[in-house]
């Protein structure tokens, strides 16, 4: 019966979609509308030899497939990120490699750039966070996942939307609402696939056997609940014609740019913070065999980082046509969100009280400890850009890219990798990581990349700063904007190889992973009871 | 720590946990966000503020289509400098009919906000073809392409009719001329006068030098009237602001 429903519902879509596809008006419509006549024409085929199938028996342990899937489009949608990363640093230096005359407009820095952030931060880190999320909130509550079949169609639901929104942005559709890029139909695609998640997530902690909801789990569902609603107020919009990608924001200029920002900041806050954290406050205490340093402190700062994150948006927008009262607020607001940041990096890194020593014998550990070390170095960073002086010079500059890195890299990045080292042996029933050597090898790759980018950043950025506003003795400007972009050059080169390093250590990461995935000696993979 | 001590009850509560959260997320945005759509200093009237035109609108989404807000800014700071090299500061009201905003967010390349009318269309063609020809240090990718797209505005008037829905304020007389306003912009042989009447200071010429209409006429279209529409040696601005 539910196979026969599913098997209409399918012919459907490819139907519409077929419409959609020869009356569509612009190549990113067409181009999704054939690949939906694809997925669904796929779906249609398996449902139809399901028919008469007997249902799957229901199973009972922890569901991990689901979250194996999520480690493996993590890795690959890491190292894709990453390299266009690269590709695009070096665009910057050399800009003969855009391929415009070839490859036009394709490979130009523009359309890439979104292709970048989107990939990093919602393929690789959403991918992070999904799949990491499901592992913990199951062990956690001691239940198997809420919904059945549901997960996958979050996890596969998911990759559906950076496919499209991937492709969406090479082929020219694009809201241009950073971070928030993809047109109207993916944005209503993610919002059917997050409330998805969303029910997955709080049906496992509803049915949980614990009864406290472990701190991880308040981080995670606040990030879920967070980035739902920045989400559907950000991208209201209204389409220009439902047989086209493009569509008009609902709101316009000052009132358009501080939703922006009011979103695009909480997309760190919530999704590359929040999420993150609940990340750290699992697999940290794990590493170290330690507990959570402070409850209360987890307690303070938890609600303090949601509360006041919300409102440092306007530190995006000083000195522009926003409003003062409103750039003054997120100024201070901004300034006071130093201390609850700092809440959960000290919380993070005392937990290893009692087994520092760890840190010489065990890589992955020091992976874990040097991402909250970035992690408090960023959130420092942060505030002090935020004030409006040091902003007056930051702004518009590289420095932001840098801050950007330090936090993307360092934070978000290495707790990643420090919870794949930590996943992949359990998820796979191996008894360790394949090469410690090779973790060792990562760490410093990575490190000394970050290094490389942030530094060459921090000069570029500050060196550029103050060629723009440098006057002479006559009060006239000292520097055409020319001669500030042929400056930067060097240090353009440097951020480059600071970033081939880091893909580097990730290529490196994806072999040890694997190795130790299919290892030699493999043992009959057998799901683990809930309990 | 009595506080503390209940926070036992919102562990053990997941919908406790769910709306509290939710309560507490929003109280930022709604504080910030929903002021300026009432408090009346916001946006200040200026005069000469118009609708964009149906070529300049379609110049404007090849703009956002290439991502050059990745790297040029709309937005000049009221800074000494700024103001030297780029001109008067811009006004809330300048980005009002803006859906989206295109203040940007980085400075790899110049502001834009006031670029109408610096440089010739030749300069624009030129330096869209291959930037480094026009200035050598620039790292900007070329947009030689777009001279090849040939245009007609057969969706001018949707376009403009969702901008309308979202409250720019075109008449029905300017969404019934859409198409023809489109195509004669950059029409040599056009009858201007109505498209004049109906868009104030829209520039009337062949932009990109090519008999047909294409991207590149919308683009510098674009780009030559950015900045061009508020009369700064009559502006007086407003104290309270």
């Amino acid at each position: 019966m539910w196979n026969g429903v599913k098997v209409i519902l399918y012919g459907f879509i490819v139907l519409f979609a077929a419409m959609a596809a020869n009356f569509g008006r612009d190549i990113a419509y067409q181009f999704h509308a054939i690949l939906i006549v694809a997925v669904a024409g796929y779906l249609f085929v398996r449902a139809i030899g399901q028919i008469g199938d007997k249902p799957a028996p229901k199973s009972t342990g922890y569901m991990d497939g689901v979250v194996r899937a999520g480690v493996i489009a993590t890795v690959i949608w890491g190292l894709t990120g990453f390299s266009v990363g690269v590709w695009i640093a070096f665009e910057l230096a050399y800009p003969g490699l855009n391929l415009g005359e070839w490859l036009a407009p394709y490979g130009n820095f523009g359309r890439l750039r979104p292709l970048h952030t989107s990939a990093v931060i919602f393929a690789f880190g959403g991918n992070a966070l999904i799949a990491t999320s499901f592992y913990v909130v199951q062990r956690t509550s001691a239940a198997r996942l809420f919904g059945g079949n549901l997960a996958w169609f979050v996890f596969w639901g998911y990759q559906l939307f950076i496919v499209l929104a991937a492709t969406g942005y090479v082929l020219g559709s694009t809201q241009s609402r950073e971070y928030a890029e993809p047109e109207w139909y993916i944005d209503i695609w993610l919002t059917i696939v997050w409330v998805a998640y969303l029910v997955v997530f709080l049906g496992t902690i509803f049915k949980r056997k614990e009864p406290h909801i472990y701190v991880a789990n308040w981080f995670y569902l606040a990030f879920i609940v967070t980035i739902a609603m920045l989400h559907l107020v950000n991208n209201l919009a209204v389409p220009v014609s439902f047989l086209g990608s493009k569509s008009v924001s609902l709101f316009s200029g000052v009132q358009d740019a501080l939703t922006q920002w009011w979103y695009g900041h909480n997309a760190v806050g919530f999704f590359l913070t929040a999420g993150f954290l609940g990340m750290m406050y699992y697999f940290v205490p794990k590493q170290a065999n330690r507990p959570v340093y402070s409850y209360k402190l987890s307690i303070i700062h938890f609600w303090a980082l949601i509360f006041l994150y919300i409102w440092a948006g306007p530190h995006h927008l000083h000195y522009t046509a926003l409003p003062d009262w409103a750039q003054t607020l997120g100024m201070v607001m901004s300034i006071i969100l130093w201390m609850p940041s700092w809440g959960g990096m000290i919380n993070g890194l005392m937990t290893l009280s009692g087994a520092w020593d760890k840190l010489r014998t065990d890589p992955v550990l020091r992976m874990m400890v040097v991402s909250i070390g970035f992690y408090g170095m960023s959130t420092f960073e942060g505030p002090m850009m935020a004030i409006k002086a040091v902003n007056s010079l930051s702004h518009y500059t590289d420095w932001t890219i840098g801050h950007v890195h330090s936090g993307a890299l360092g934070w978000n990045g290495m707790i990643t990798f420090g919870a794949l080292y930590f996943l992949v042996p359990k998820l796979w029933n191996r008894e360790t990581l394949y090469s410690l050597k090779l973790v060792s090898w990562h760490f410093w790759l990575a490190t000394i990349g970050i290094v490389l980018y942030a530094s060459a950043m921090w000069v570029t950025g500050i060196m550029e700063g103050l060629m723009w506003r440098e006057v002479d003795a006559q009060g006239f400007l000292v520097n055409s904007f020319a001669d500030t972009v042929s400056a930067k050059f060097p240090m353009y080169v440097v951020r480059g190889t600071g970033g081939l390093m880091y893909l580097t250590g990730a290529c490196i990461m994806a072999y040890n992973l694997y190795k130790t995935a299919v290892g030699a000696g493999r043992a009959a993979y057998a799901a683990v009871p809930a309990e | 720590m009595g506080i503390l001590d209940k926070h036992h009850i919102i562990e053990k509560n997941a919908t406790l946990l769910l709306v509290l959260s939710l309560l507490v997320v929003s109280i930022g945005g709604l504080v910030e966000i929903v002021p300026l759509f009432y408090l009346e200093n916001t946006i200040e009237d200026v005069d000469g503020m118009r609708p964009y035109s149906p070529l300049e609108l379609a110049g404007r989404d090849i703009y956002v289509r290439e991502g050059c807000y990745v790297c040029h800014s709309q937005m000049i700071r009221p800074l000494r400098d700024e103001v030297e090299r780029y001109g008067h500061y811009s006004l809330a009201a300048e980005s009002q009919y803006d859906h989206p905003f295109q203040w940007g967010s980085k400075r790899t390349g110049p502001d834009l906000a006031r670029v109408g009318g610096r440089y010739s269309d030749e300069w624009h063609r030129d330096h869209l073809r291959r930037p480094q020809d026009v200035v050598p240090e620039s790292i900007m990718p070329p947009y030689g392409f777009l001279e090849h797209v040939v245009i007609d505005g057969k969706y001018a008037e949707d376009f403009l009719r969702a901008n309308r829905m979202v409250g720019v304020p075109y008449s029905d007389e300017m969404l019934e001329n859409a198409k023809a306003d489109f195509r004669a912009q950059a029409d040599l042989d056009a009858d201007w006068e109505g498209l004049l009447t109906r868009y104030p200071k829209a520039q009337t010429r062949n932009f990109d030098g090519q008999p047909e209409l294409t991207e590149m006429d919308a683009l510098i279209a674009y780009l030559q009237m950015l900045g061009t529409l508020v009369d700064f040696s009559t502006f007086e601005p407003v104290a309270s602001r």
